[in-house]
């Protein structure tokens, strides 16, 4: 790498760096990362990211592979999925796993939560429609499930069924019977997590040494 | 209503304190076989003295008191203990504002002031007494049921304010203190560095118990409390290994750097190897609970003698025997829980909280009357000295630790978090039992029982009377009392995974690769030798739901039948996404009696007619198709009760039934009164939805099959109760999930929900 290409590099990680609240260090090792991933090329594609071997004992992998090429994550109201992502759209979803800042105002604690809350709720609705179906669960639980042995799929109704049920009763209370539940809004999703503290679970240590021992994924 | 308690109230406080009285004083070690004794032999006895030979009649009244008289004071203290608690908590008002600690200190010292009124010398807390009796069970109630969740992303917290915090207590309070004594007009020239070093550390200890007494009643977020607690518990390997270094030191009189070196090392020993003892035992206690599925009745002396030897093994060899019942605990909870039947958790459960509780209680009235009882030497300078310095060094410990710790943590501590987290150190009576087992020169001694009794006065009285106003006042966060819904655990389960696929792309082995890592060495290997029968290939998430479920029908069972006065919040037909047009009701109803008659028409036929049972799909008639459907029903509804009820009858003693069907139903009745649920009006419907589809294929059937199948189901309740709810569409009343507890309105307590599902 010439010298004024890594100039360049050094300006655009700059700007990334601001635009994604990471710090220069950790876009850095992440930019090592995504090179390493991506075999040195400018994007990644699934495939890159299917052939990592640890993620193979995951039972979600599938749905954490979507999330990556979700456009949905990838600006503020894209729909669909793309096949390839740049290293920025690779920074802009692993953003969602930061942690909150120490001296976060409340509004922004808010926003910070309604952010990753979208982002897992995004991963279970697979048909981009704004809202969870029982079926959308239902898959989700299979997944979920899936790597734990034989399990019976009647168990696995069983239990999405009644976490729906759940979600229903806590947040319409009482429903006629001819009433028709549609399945989960956001703002549903909002409410039965609130105990969850997503803003501090939902995070991931990112790096900000400079790694010299970095595992090669591949 | 409130005046009549109110009188009451007094009635049964005088009348306790009668009691209380009449107690203390049979109590009392008093030559007691002597005197009464007296006018019975003046009475009855014939006593001839001419010459001598005394012939005494056949006593008929006698009294020995020497035999009996260890239990008997053993039991008449913990009955004593126990009235005093009874009694607090019929007074509301002074319960809400004093911990229960500070009113049993006072009863102690109450007890203790009587008895030397009277003459008597009252009992001291003896050491061996406290660690090897009353302390065990506070520990093991501790460890058994502590939160590992909340531990263990804390751990590195916990293990530094344990540690590091612990050292710099003893060594600032114990150096100063010496400093103290250096002053001229303190007059306490002759205690040496060592002796106030020793001093140090004894006082400067969080106590478990004093801990968990005050923090129990305030209700605090789970991160303090986690904290506060699991730096009490751990700071013991510090204690004991500080402590027993200096009393070498103290006798040998030198301290070279060799010894340092070693006191290092010792510490890591007396930890670690009190952690392992523990682990050992726990995968024993484990291992034995494999086997004890015919022999339930002792199950729980299993859990608590293990947990016992553990303790008593560490102790043995001078470990840390606080850890060693800790890491018992931890080990063997999530497997010997998958081992016991719902009874022998129960009683374990109910048995730690017992027996915690009565030592807590004794504890506290033996340190009030220790006070009373123990030889004071009161040296202003000196004991004040000790609870400022206690105070000060705990408050700079916190601060400077925080700030360190704050660096590599991801959810900083709030100075309002340090502030509890230094106001919530207790000291409470391993100090005063550590303390008495002083060897040092009795003035000394005296004056350190003192200054150590009035640090824990000060913490337990003033720490813990105002903690819970200034709570409130500063607005910290409280427990949140919800219970763990299904999503939840659902969605803490998919953000597990979720972290740690995130980690895996990002290339390095972080907090969640290694928990994963651990879990699942767990499932393949470990569980496999741990758990009986096939359960261990269970997922968490499975087990989860079962609980959930068992409770749920336990809860019911217990709260009665539904009233009709809850309407129905939401059923299965609600979500379930409906494929059958919808007919109104007026028209279900004509199609229902159609159906019915043309089902007693059918049942007709088919008895005139030999028709087998697993010929079932060569008919094709709508009729015979119906009718063949109901026997099917019949069968699946038969086989899940059966299910049902192999699974439950450990469970469950669900009253009987009223108009119920043949089948069985009457094992699982969760309904209300007004969801009748009987063989005919099942099956009715059950044609209706097929009905309503006009034509009978192999699609139709199928989509029948799998709605039964739900009935099918293990997890038995909630699957049978769905299936009964897509059947009544038009008498909706469903089985409410138990999310809004409002519905039930069940006095269970809190903790039963949090222990059981933790």
């Amino acid at each position: 790498m010439g010298a004024s290409q890594s100039g360049r590099a050094e300006h655009e990680f700059q700007d990334l760096s601001d635009r994604t609240r990471f710090s220069l260090e950790q876009v850095n090792n992440l930019n090592k990362r995504f090179r390493q991933l991506s075999n040195n090329k400018e994007t990644l594609s699934r495939e890159d990211l299917a052939s990592l071997p640890d993620l193979d004992n995951n039972p979600i992998r599938l749905q954490i592979i979507n999330a990556f090429f979700d456009k949905r994550n990838l600006s503020q109201d894209g729909v669909g999925i793309v096949q390839e992502i740049s290293f920025e759209e690779f920074l802009m979803v692993l953003s969602h796993f930061q942690p909150a800042a120490m001296d976060i105002t409340e509004d922004n604690r808010e926003k910070l939560r309604r952010e990753k809350l979208r982002f897992l709720f995004n991963m279970h609705d697979t048909d981009g429609n704004g809202i969870i179906t029982l079926e959308e669960y239902r898959q989700a639980v299979e997944e979920l499930l899936s790597k734990a042995g034989t399990i019976d799929p009647d168990t696995v109704k069983a239990i999405a069924d009644a976490a729906m049920l759940e979600v229903a009763s806590t947040t319409r209370g009482k429903m006629e019977p001819d009433e028709f539940y549609e399945g989960i809004t956001f703002e549903h999703f909002l409410q039965i997590l609130k105990t969850l503290n997503i803003e501090s679970t939902m995070h991931v240590r990112f790096r900000n040494l400079d790694t010299g021992n970095m595992r090669c994924g591949k | 209503m409130s005046v009549l308690s109110c009188n009451h109230i007094n009635g049964c406080r005088w009348s306790l304190l009668v009691v209380v009285v009449v107690l203390v004083c049979s109590a009392l070690p008093s030559d007691a076989s002597a005197p009464p004794v007296h006018p019975a032999r003046g009475t009855n006895g014939l006593n001839i003295t001419n010459n001598g030979t005394a012939k005494k009649a056949f006593p008929v009244i006698g009294i020995n008191y020497e035999h009996v008289r260890k239990p008997f004071e053993v039991s008449l203290w913990i009955l004593l203990a126990l009235l005093m608690k009874l009694g607090f908590h019929i007074m509301p008002h002074v319960s809400s504002v004093v911990p229960e600690s500070c009113l049993l200190i006072v009863v102690g010292l109450l007890v203790g002031g009587f008895i030397k009124v009277i003459g008597e010398e009252p009992p001291v807390l003896d050491a061996k007494l406290f660690f090897l009796y009353l302390l065990p069970p506070i520990i093991l109630d501790a460890g058994y049921f502590l939160p590992i969740r909340p531990f263990t992303e804390n751990v590195g917290t916990i293990l530094v304010f344990a540690v590091v915090g612990t050292l710099w207590n003893a060594f600032f309070t114990g150096g100063l203190l010496y400093a103290l004594c250096q002053i001229e007009s303190v007059h306490l020239p002759e205690i040496d560095l060592l002796s106030c070093l020793i001093f140090g550390t004894i006082v400067s200890a969080v106590d478990p118990v004093a801990v968990l007494a005050v923090f129990q009643e305030i209700h605090i977020n789970e991160l303090l409390h986690i904290l506060v607690f699991g730096e009490s518990l751990l700071n013991d390997a510090v204690t004991v290994v500080l402590y027993n270094l200096l009393k070498e030191f103290s006798e040998v009189g030198s301290v070279t750097l060799l010894d340092v070196f070693l006191g290092v090392v010792c510490f890591f020993v007396v930890s670690l190897g009190g952690i392992l003892v523990g682990t050992i035992y726990g995968f024993l206690a484990a291992f034995t609970s494999r086997f004890t599925s015919h022999t339930r009745v002792i199950e729980p002396l299993f859990v608590f003698l293990y947990s016992y030897m553990a303790y008593l093994s560490s102790e043995l060899f001078h470990l840390s025997g606080i850890m060693a019942l800790i890491a018992c605990g931890v080990v063997m909870r999530p497997y010997v829980e998958a081992n016991i039947s719902h009874k022998s958790y129960t009683t374990i459960k109910y048995f730690l909280k017992m027996w915690s509780s009565v030592s807590e209680t004794l504890i506290f009235i033996f340190l009030g009357v220790s006070t009373v009882a123990g030889p004071h030497a009161w040296n202003w300078a000196f004991v004040v000295g000790t609870v400022v310095l206690c105070l000060v060094s705990r408050v700079l410990g916190v601060i400077g630790l925080t700030f360190i710790i704050n660096r590599f943590r991801i959810i900083k501590l709030t100075k309002k978090d340090q502030f509890i987290v230094a106001y919530g150190g207790l000291r409470g009576a391993i100090a005063f039992s550590l303390g008495y087992l002083l060897s040092v020169n009795p003035p000394m001694r005296n004056l350190f029982l003192t200054a150590i009794i009035t640090v824990i006065f000060f913490t337990v009285f003033v720490q813990g009377m105002t903690i819970r106003p200034l709570v409130e006042l500063l607005a910290v966060k409280r427990k949140t009392e919800s219970k763990t819904s299904i999503n939840e655990e659902i969605h803490t389960e998919f953000l597990d995974h979720l972290l740690r696929g995130v980690e895996d792309i990002c290339g390095h082995y972080g907090h969640y690769h290694w928990k994963d890592k651990l879990s699942r060495f767990n499932k393949t290997h470990v569980k496999r030798w741990l758990i009986t029968g096939k359960n261990f290939k269970e997922p968490e998430l499975i087990a989860f739901y079962r609980k959930m479920e068992l409770k749920q029908a336990i809860m019911m069972v217990e709260s009665g039948q539904l009233s009709s006065s809850h309407p129905s919040t939401v059923s299965m037909q609600n979500i379930e996404p409906r494929a059958i047009p919808r007919v109104s009701k007026k028209q279900e109803e004509e199609i229902r009696r159609i159906l019915r008659t043309n089902l007693q028409n059918n049942k007709q036929r088919m008895r005139s007619r030999s028709y087998s049972r697993h010929t079932l799909f060569e008919v094709d008639e709508e009729d015979d198709m119906s009718a063949v459907l109901l026997r099917k029903t019949k069968m699946d509804m038969d086989r899940t009760v059966s299910v049902l009820e192999n699974r439950m009858s450990h469970y469950l003693t669900v009253p009987a039934n009223r108009e119920s069907p043949r089948i069985g139903v009457r094992r699982v009745r969760f309904e209300s009164d007004n969801q009748v649920f009987s063989t005919d009006s099942l099956h009715t419907v059950r044609f209706d939805k097929l009905s309503q589809r006009g034509i009978l294929d192999a699609g139709s059937l199928e989509a029948g099959r799998t709605d039964r199948g739900k009935l099918r189901t293990d997890s038995g309740t909630m699957g049978y109760n769905h299936q009964g709810e897509l059947d009544y569409q038009s008498r909706a009343r469903c089985l409410s999930d138990p999310g809004p507890k409002k519905e039930l309105q069940q006095p269970l307590e809190e903790e039963d929900d949090e222990i059981f599902m933790s």
